[in-house]
């Protein structure tokens, strides 16, 4: 059949037409790998959109507020002075898939970047079981669009300066406004406007409840058997906010709900980083690769994909100056790379410690893979001893007991376990983001709401922690406890912070 | 299912109602950001945007992180000379990619820097002159135009018809279309001259001709006496006033009383003149003239940097812009302005003297004079000789003020009288 296929112009500037003709080769050829994606919409835009995309975290849509303008300033500074360039492509996980290309893109990053994002991210997004218990693809530009409208229509009520207060105690509770462990319901516009008013009246009522129980007397018996509440902790601080501060009113609580469901959207993307990335990346690389070999591309508009795809997976080494870190694009790259060589061509060595994956069909490895992992989970199990050697990966103790750093760990025999669970360890939000959690509210006694930081590997916390804490009592509307708990179970208050009568 | 959109002509700005907020948020640092920067400008560079930067601590966002203290067990990639169990001096990699975790809080030292736009950095600037918004608009506009005939176009609107031009296209286009028929009729008619000569009047030969010359008649007939393409309107274009050319006389009083704020409070005042000549000048010349008991014309930076002490004497500034506007500017190609700024004090004697130089050398050649007082105190007596001067002449205007929004009243009379 290849026969019939004519080889594709080879042009530095692209077309609507041209767009079409590669797209449509793309999408013959990923179809071939069986990649299951949403429907694609791409949407050609200015350098100007991108950076309004930027802005508002990628979302078409957006509730206002100055934190996103100033990313927009920090943007446009950088971009108008040739700092940085702006991304290549946005891609957005809804139904259907909506990428950005931008018109100063040449034909080549164009078709790159289809193949990257409306096949690679895509396919991801809908294959992937974070996405699909998280996010619900289809309902999510309604509900931003649900959101913006209905923060426009508090400012128009209560005043744009009220709620932007409201909004900035929010958004610092991003990172802990999450479920981590569990499942939410999904979203869905419909039942979503339909369910707020009834919401609205329940959840006041059954705060009113709650904290009508209060003013009884404290008699001996109460002492005694105090209830602890929550009974058990709660680590989705917004969550908590949303439903038991006590003073916050119905269309704040919406508000702290739609903070909430933002933060639960983009959590997913956090946690699968290199995963992601490197899918992406490995399926563009493939694609485009797969195309050449059937002739389709001509050599000059491969020259121009590698270089930028070189670019895009270099990995520089720790005493280099450009040094920033692991390059997810690069480790995920060449996991993916490596996990098709392993069920492809193993070793010895890889038959060892890969039984399950050597010499199985790769598709099917790489479908299991993407659907059931997220970056520390898929570290954890698939990093191979030939990549830490391909990295030359080493693992250093910084432990501030001691004078010196420790090299724990080097990629040889002895060190492999232990660098690819430091590795995984340190795409673990759950490490790398301080663990906080509700501990206790002081239900007899003046309200106040205890959160309860158990600390890791003895790191504190960081210097914004007032700020934050102060935020929280804004929230909740009395005083804020922050109590540490150390690695040897003492605990001790960390931050304080009590409130007078007051109301934001 | 596959869809391309294209996006590039949907609204820009997005963004727009987002930096609002962030300038609102943040409007007394920019404010304090944006005075600071006039302050180092030049007067003729009050037109342009300006890079504002806020300490970042200021505008974080904050989140709950770690402080990069306790254990840290980080993998690096590149390993060239390690083996495990070594020990190494900190930092690593000699100080490149540390600090990580400092950065996961989003707080650095670096000031936040961003640009304001030309339109940004003049409201803020206006504000703080408390301008009337009328004013505001008309300085801040770029060009000002004005609308000239330029011949006829064959679009337009109706109430700009010409109908002599329409109709006469309308003549020619039907002249032109009916051409061809008439040569034929004429054709025909000769024909039938021919034949008469020949034939009876009712043979099928002359007739068939007679028939056919009605039906090309009808074909004239049928052209349309007038086309929408023979409307023609009359055409306007805009091309941009005022091309002449203006001085402007900024005259300062630096004695030992002028102190730093009051030359700031100048500075602005001489500033909104100038944006106000801008609109309404191509061309404009500075002169900078200050003085104490002696005048002297100094460039901009020396205007307004250098210390002087002593006494003061008005009437040698005004001589000596006298002079200039004598020797430089009187051949009547330049429109005079002045102004002066001054705490009020002068030598005793010499207030009459200023009163009769203004009045009788200066003022009648001037466009407009305007002149402020910086002073909370008494009025003394080279106020009330200026009061003698503005009774008598209408383009002189004066204001005893306090702070930056006294300002603009001293325009008042010049900006109604050029936006009426």
């Amino acid at each position: 059949m290849n026969d019939r296929l004519v080889p594709l112009p080879a042009a530095s500037e692209w077309t609507f037409e041209l767009l079409d003709r590669y797209h449509a080769e793309i999408a013959r050829v990923a179809e071939e790998y069986g990649l299951d994606t949403y429907a694609n919409q791409i949407e050609i835009i200015t350098s100007e959109q991108m950076m309004d995309a930027y802005a508002s975290v990628g979302m078409p849509v957006n509730y206002h507020h100055w934190s996103f303008g100033k990313h927009f300033l920090s943007t446009e500074k950088g971009y108008a002075r040739g700092q940085m360039g702006l991304a290549y492509e946005i891609v957005i996980n809804s139904d259907p898939c909506i990428s950005y290309l931008m018109e100063e893109n040449t034909m080549t990053m164009q078709a790159l970047v289809i193949a990257h994002a409306a096949y690679g991210h895509n396919s991801f997004f809908k294959g992937n079981y974070l996405f699909r218990t998280w996010t619900n693809a289809d309902a999510i530009i309604d509900y931003f669009l649900f959101a913006r409208n209905y923060v426009a229509e508090c400012e128009e009520r209560h005043g744009e300066e009220e709620v932007e207060l409201l909004l900035d105690s929010c958004h610092a509770l991003m990172n802990v406004g999450v479920d981590r462990y569990k499942r939410p319901p999904k979203l869905s516009l419909f039942k979503e406007m339909q369910r707020q008013k009834e919401r609205e009246a329940y959840l006041q009522s059954q705060v009113n409840a709650m904290w009508r129980t209060l003013p009884q007397r404290e008699t001996r018996e109460a002492r005694t058997t105090e209830i602890r509440f929550p009974s058990e902790p709660q680590e989705n601080l917004l969550y908590f906010i949303e439903k038991n501060a006590p003073l916050l009113e119905p269309w704040q609580r919406e508000i702290v709900r739609i903070v909430r469901k933002v933060a639960q959207y983009f959590y997913p993307q956090r946690q699968t980083q290199v995963m992601n990335e490197g899918w992406a990346t490995y399926w563009h690389y493939t694609i485009l690769n797969t195309l050449y070999d059937q002739g389709l591309l001509a050599d000059s508009f491969m020259l121009e994909f590698l270089q930028y795809h070189t670019s895009v997976v270099a990995q520089p080494a720790y005493n280099s100056r450009y040094y920033s870190g692991i390059n997810p694009y690069a480790l995920g790259f060449e996991m993916w790379k490596d996990i098709r060589r392993i069920c492809e061509q193993p070793t010895d060595e890889d038959r060892d410690w890969f039984p399950e994956l050597a010499d199985t069909d790769w598709r099917k490895t790489f479908d299991f893979a993407m659907r059931n992992f997220k970056d520390e989970s898929f570290i954890a199990q698939y990093l191979s001893p030939k990549l830490m050697r391909d990295f030359k990966l080493f693992s250093v103790l910084d432990d501030d007991k001691n004078d010196k750093l420790k090299i724990a760990a080097i990629h040889d025999e002895q060190g492999y376990r232990r660098v690819r669970k430091i590795m995984s360890d340190q795409y673990n939000l759950g490490s790398r983001e301080p663990n906080i959690q509700v501990w206790n509210v002081d239900m007899r006694g003046d309200r106040t709401l205890t959160l309860r930081h158990h600390e890791y590997h003895r790191r504190p916390l960081g210097r914004s922690t007032d700020e934050v804490v102060k935020h929280v009592a804004r929230l909740w509307g009395f005083a804020v406890r922050l109590e540490a708990v150390r690695d040897d179970g003492n605990v001790e208050i960390a931050r304080e912070i009590k409130l007078e009568k007051r109301r934001h | 299912m596959f869809r391309i959109i294209d996006r590039r002509f949907d609204s820009k700005n997005k963004s727009a109602v987002n930096r609002q907020r962030f300038f609102r948020r943040f409007k007394g640092q920019i404010r304090k950001a944006v005075s600071d920067a006039i302050s180092g400008r030049s007067i003729t560079d009050i037109d342009n945007g300006e890079s504002i930067s806020i300490p970042s601590k200021d505008l974080s966002e904050p989140q709950f992180g770690h402080a990069r203290e306790g254990e840290w067990e980080t993998i690096y990639s590149g390993n060239d000379q390690y083996a495990a169990g070594d020990e190494v001096p900190r930092p690593m990699g000699g100080g490149q990619g540390r600090g990580k975790g400092a950065s996961n809080e989003g707080e650095s030292e670096d000031d936040f820097v961003f640009q304001l736009s030309r339109e940004e950095f003049l409201n803020i600037f206006f504000d703080d002159l408390a301008l009337p918004n009328l004013v505001k608009t008309q300085l801040a506009r770029l060009v000002e135009n004005k609308s000239v005939r330029a011949g006829f176009t064959s679009e337009g609107v109706p109430a700009n018809i010409n109908v002599v031009r329409s109709l006469r296209g309308a003549l020619g286009r039907r002249l032109a279309l009916g051409g061809p028929y008439r040569e034929e009729i004429r054709q025909l008619e000769d024909e039938i001259d021919e034949l008469r000569k020949t034939l009876a009047d009712d043979d099928p030969e002359i007739r068939t001709r007679w028939e056919r010359i009605e039906r090309l008649r009808s074909k004239i007939d049928n052209i349309p006496w007038i086309d929408s393409f023979d409307l023609r309107y009359n055409n306007r274009v805009k091309i941009p006033v005022p091309s002449t050319s203006a001085v402007m006389f900024c005259v300062m009083d630096v004695s030992g009383s002028m102190d730093e704020e009051k030359k700031q409070i100048s500075k602005r005042f001489f500033m909104l003149l100038y944006l106000f000549l801008k609109r309404t000048y191509e061309h404009i010349e500075l002169v900078f003239i200050r003085h104490h008991t002696v005048a002297q014309e100094v460039d901009e930076n020396e205007f307004f940097h250098s210390r002087e002490s002593g006494g003061t004497v008005v009437s040698s500034a005004l001589e000596l812009m006298r002079d200039i506007v004598s020797e430089r500017y009187a051949n009547g190609m330049w429109n005079i302005y002045g102004a002066q700024a001054s705490d009020g004090d002068n030598w005793e004697n010499d207030s009459p003297a200023c009163r009769q130089i203004l009045a009788e050398h200066i003022m009648p050649f001037v466009q407009y004079f305007a002149y402020i007082e910086i002073t909370t105190g008494e009025a003394q007596n080279l106020w009330r000789e200026y009061l003698g001067v503005k009774e008598s002449c209408k383009n002189f205007a004066m204001q005893r003020i306090e702070g930056i929004t006294d300002i603009y009243p001293v325009f008042r009379e010049l900006f109604k009288k050029k936006l009426a």
